[in-house]
């Protein structure tokens, strides 16, 4: 894969969730960058990979977050100038605020009213979250939201 | 320390807690006519989005009882909730003309929105399946004004166990003691919530999930009884095979302990048989009418510590 001028690395994706990673950044090939992809290759770290690749784009904070939940040991690298400048790992918050909603159809966060959703993190690995409004308990089930139509 | 709380789920109690409220209403029963002017001046608004009596009335002659008057949101056709006023907005509102406020919604996690809009004190009355602390706080005080002690004993609850919100509240209050053991005893499809059986496995407290009532009877010390409706059971052959296993009859408790206490939330259906009524078993009503002892402590703490 060539080097990319200016724009972002994400590394250490879990093997076969790169799609979900372009999913959340609304990537889907008519973009006039250029975005590489590699599936399943060999991690020291991981044992296998994803990496995905994309020139002239920088994440915003919402979008590492998002990030975080699909692909917990992603790193996340800004390239400028074909120079890495800045290398971080991404972290799941303790809470999420706003990003998703809670799976419950009966929790009133998905009601008409003035709310944003709150998921607390009960933990990280494999991934457990609590409503604060409704206490209903679920996992990764939750991450559909993200990564479907 | 109960002043200006919120009272959203029983989880949010200690035992500290708990023990200071079932002091408050000892000392309330023992002198009922020494509280008659407590809470003069205060205004409790009771907004029920869910059918209600018993609950609703409660409340109301708990706060009457302390001298204080309420306002009640009444029938959602006439409110202006049925011009599409959303919960938040009604809270809103309620929240300018009284003290303290007590909900009841459909929708899981309303009275937490409730509190969180309003500056008053919110009560949750019930919040869909969830939770009904100040029942299982009138469950407990029953239990202990009655046994003597809340720990040590072996528990049953019976019924439906995923839906019933009583239930729920009643097993994650027991979590905050010390049970012997605990038996949840529900058909399959009914068993408890995923969020419920986690605290209780957090909490250590032995328990076990059964399908038979009879085979645990003879060894319990309070059996809690909920009602097992037919429209919980995709397959209604499936609840007439059922139906049978999770009712209680006096015949039933001849194989009971002798001082084995039956309590049910009320309204109950066919859960109990009417022989049970006039056994030395049966609790439910004095159950409910403690609440109102209960409800009447809660109501001065919380407005006056």
């Amino acid at each position: 894969m060539r080097k990319i001028k200016d724009g972002t690395v994400i590394d250490h994706i879990p093997a076969g969730r790169a799609f979900d990673v372009l999913k959340i950044l609304g990537i889907k090939g008519k973009e006039d960058v250029t975005v590489a992809l590699v599936m399943n290759v060999e991690s020291k770290k991981l044992g296998k990979k994803d990496i995905v690749k994309i020139e002239k784009r920088f994440l915003k904070r919402e979008e590492v977050d998002k990030i975080a939940l699909v692909a917990p040991t992603a790193t996340i690298n800004i390239i400028k100038d074909y120079q890495v400048v800045e290398k971080r790992d991404v972290q799941i918050p303790d809470e999420i605020v706003g990003l998703l909603k809670c799976i419950n159809p009966l929790c009133i966060s998905n009601a008409r009213e003035p709310v944003t959703p709150r998921l607390k993190v009960e933990s990280k690995q494999p991934l457990k979250l609590r409503c604060v409004y409704c206490d209903e308990v679920f996992g990764e089930e939750a991450l559909e939201q993200l990564v479907s139509k | 320390m109960f002043k200006g709380r919120d009272v959203l789920s029983i989880l949010d109690f200690t035992r500290t807690d708990l023990e200071e409220l079932f002091a408050e209403t000892d000392k309330i029963l023992a002198s009922p006519h020494s509280y008659e002017n407590e809470l003069k001046g205060f205004i409790m608004a009771t907004a029920f989005f869910e059918p209600s009596t018993r609950t609703r009335l409660s409340f109301h002659t708990a706060m009457l009882r302390l001298g204080g008057s309420y306002i009640d949101l009444g029938e959602l056709e006439r409110s202006s909730v049925a011009k599409g006023e959303n919960l938040a907005d009604t809270i809103r509102m309620l929240d300018s003309y009284a003290d303290i406020i007590v909900v009841r919604h459909r929708l899981e996690g309303a009275a937490r929105l409730a509190a969180e809009i309003a500056e008053a004190p919110v009560i949750n009355a019930g919040d869909g399946r969830k939770h009904h602390p100040t029942q299982a706080m009138l469950d407990l005080y029953t239990i202990r004004r009655e046994k003597g002690v809340i720990d040590g004993l072996n528990y049953g609850v019976l019924g439906d166990l995923r839906f019933g919100r009583a239930a729920a509240s009643f097993i994650l209050a027991l979590s905050i003691f010390k049970p012997r053991k605990l038996y949840l005893i529900s058909p399959e499809i009914l068993r408890a919530r995923r969020e419920v059986l986690e605290t209780l496995e957090s909490s250590k407290i032995s328990f076990e999930e059964v399908n038979d009532l009879e085979a645990v009877l003879p060894e319990l010390d309070v059996l809690y009884v909920t009602r097992v409706q037919k429209e919980r059971f995709p397959d209604p052959a499936e609840y007439e095979k059922v139906r049978g296993s999770y009712i209680v009859t006096a015949k039933m408790l001849e194989k009971a302990k002798r001082d084995l206490i039956v309590m049910h939330p009320l309204p109950r259906v066919d859960e109990i048989a009417y022989d049970v009524d006039n056994t030395r078993h049966a609790l439910y009503f004095k159950q409910a009418e403690l609440g109102v002892w209960v409800r009447m402590a809660l109501l001065k703490l919380i407005l006056k510590g």
